[in-house]
């Protein structure tokens, strides 16, 4: 994979058609006008010899929202994980099936886990700015990227788009950890931002945050996925119901039995009519 | 099983839809009475009593926007409460119909009707009937059944345009008979929209079931 140039814009600017608006044919392939940012083929993800996930295949539409939901245990951050290989820093995880990232195999020999990382960024469920100023948070990727362009302008930009620029900019010296934890957690996405990814993978991002902190997050997002794929695991149903685009529903039947995808489509097909009696029951409140 | 106070409430909500549904057929029935016995007394006791229909649509509403805030109703239920809401509203002006019917009955006064009833009973029942089934369906979530009421439908456009034409028919005949004869087609028109309004309810059955949107069979009129 080629090595991704250190800039805030994407490097590959798509044409996104607006949403289909559902009054398509029943089969019609609701994701056939999208791009294909990400895709699994029969994902399964290996803890040693437990099988966590099985089975998966679905797509991440480029310049979407795609809300991963289901219960506790169902394997939706080990999905997010596959994402970008961060299982495979954990001892004894393996993947067999496929990961694509636009057609190309992500877990091809060739392929460079960290480049990987670059462009297909992750936003932790809690905030964790690194115990250095706002503005070296902001420039730590980029200074380790080797970057040569304007590093003042990045950081602005950077936090800018993650819509914490006017909160922050008397005070780029003073430490990360003076902030609200809301404030850590755009720092954290500008951080993420100022690599340039493709893809921002965010796992729980306002699960530590207060309502009002939530719904800036949520707004960014959104504002976030004109230019960004964004794949968000969350238990925050109505957090998937209001931001995304795309909906999966991950179970599993418990026992240690491997998660499982449900079913996939758009959120309102999803939070209106889904298909699956397990979906209808899970978001509907019924279990899990 | 979770949420069994939520859905207690929307049980509530359901049996709460079906008294309205009764107190609109109760008042749809005393207003033809009214109409067919000459009795003032029970057509003005008809628009009189509108009002507890009216506010029992207001308190169905309210109770389907307490569920929306603070339930985040999703999927089956978020369908219900909508389907819910547009019945609350069919049923309220069905009230205003047998309303209509009972201010019909009050206009035509102490008059001798210019013939017997038997055509507007008859559609009576008819409408009466789809509105029961609907509200069953509603009831069981059976779709079928609602698909079969919407059906039923062009029967009573059938009756609506025989009766018309029968009253019309007296009118040519006798010129006396067309002040009374236009409030029946009045009384025919109002049984007529009781009617498709049930369908109405009938096609919420269906959103209710399969969450799809549709017109089944159209009315005439």
């Amino acid at each position: 994979m080629a090595q991704a140039p250190v800039n805030i814009r994407p490097s590959k600017h798509l044409e996104v058609p607006p949403m289909p608006i559902g009054d398509e044919p029943e089969n019609a392939d609701p994701m056939a006008s999208e791009t294909i940012a990400l895709e699994t083929k029969s994902l399964q993800v290996f803890y040693g010899s437990r099988l966590a996930l099985d089975g998966i295949s679905m797509k991440v539409a480029a310049r979407r929202i795609t809300a991963i939901i289901g219960p506790s245990g169902c394997g939706k951050s080990t999905l997010l994980r596959c994402f970008n290989r961060m299982n495979e820093l954990l001892q004894g995880a393996r993947i067999a099936g496929e990961v694509l990232f636009m057609g190309e195999d992500l877990y091809a020999r060739d392929v460079d886990p960290t480049e990987v990382r670059y462009r297909i960024g992750m936003v932790f469920q809690k905030p964790n700015p690194f115990p250095k100023s706002i503005y070296d948070n902001v420039a730590f990727g980029p200074r380790i990227n080797g970057n040569k362009g304007n590093l003042d302008e990045l950081v602005e930009q950077s936090l800018r788009r993650a819509a914490l620029w006017d909160e922050v900019k008397d005070r780029l010296k003073k430490s990360a950890l003076e902030l609200s934890g809301g404030q850590q957690q755009r720092l954290c996405i500008a951080r993420a931002l100022a690599v340039a990814p493709e893809v921002i993978l965010m796992d729980e991002p306002a699960s530590a945050l207060d309502p009002l902190a939530t719904l800036k997050i949520e707004d960014l997002m959104q504002e976030l996925a004109k230019d960004y794929t964004i794949v968000i695991v969350t238990h925050n149903m109505q957090q998937a119901a209001r931001v995304s685009d795309y909906t999966a529903f991950l179970t599993t039947e418990g026992g240690g039995a491997p998660g499982k995808l449900v079913e996939f489509g758009p959120k309102d097909v999803i939070f209106t009519n889904p298909r699956d009696q397990r979906t209808q029951d899970y978001i509907t409140g019924r279990f899990g | 099983m979770t949420r069994i106070g939520f859905d207690h409430e929307l049980k509530q909500l359901q049996d709460e839809l079906l008294a309205l549904g009764s107190m609109v057929e109760k008042a749809v029935i005393k207003s033809i009475d009214s109409l067919k016995r000459r009795d003032l007394a029970l057509a003005r006791t008809v628009v009189e009593e509108d009002k507890f229909i009216n506010h029992k649509r207001f308190a169905i509403e309210e109770r389907c926007l307490k569920l929306l805030a603070t339930q985040q109703p999703m999927a089956q239920d978020l369908r219900i409460i909508v389907a819910v809401l547009h019945t609350t509203v069919d049923l309220e002006r069905m009230g205003d119909h047998a309303e209509g019917i009972a201010r019909v009955s009050i206009r035509i006064g102490d008059d001798p009707l210019i013939k017997p009833l038997i055509d507007i009973p008859r559609m009576t029942d008819l409408a009466l009937g789809m509105l029961r089934r609907a509200l069953d369906a509603f009831t069981h979530r059976d779709s079928a059944a609602a698909t079969r009421v919407c059906q039923e439908d062009d029967e009573i456009d059938a009756l609506h345009e025989q009766i018309y034409r029968e009253l019309l028919t007296y009118m040519l005949q006798d010129p006396r008979t067309i002040q009374q004869a236009t409030y029946l087609t009045w009384v025919a028109h109002n049984l007529e929209r009781i009617a498709d309004r049930s369908t109405n309810i009938a096609e919420q059955v269906v959103f209710i079931v399969t969450g799809k949107r549709e017109e089944i069979g159209s009315s005439k009129y």
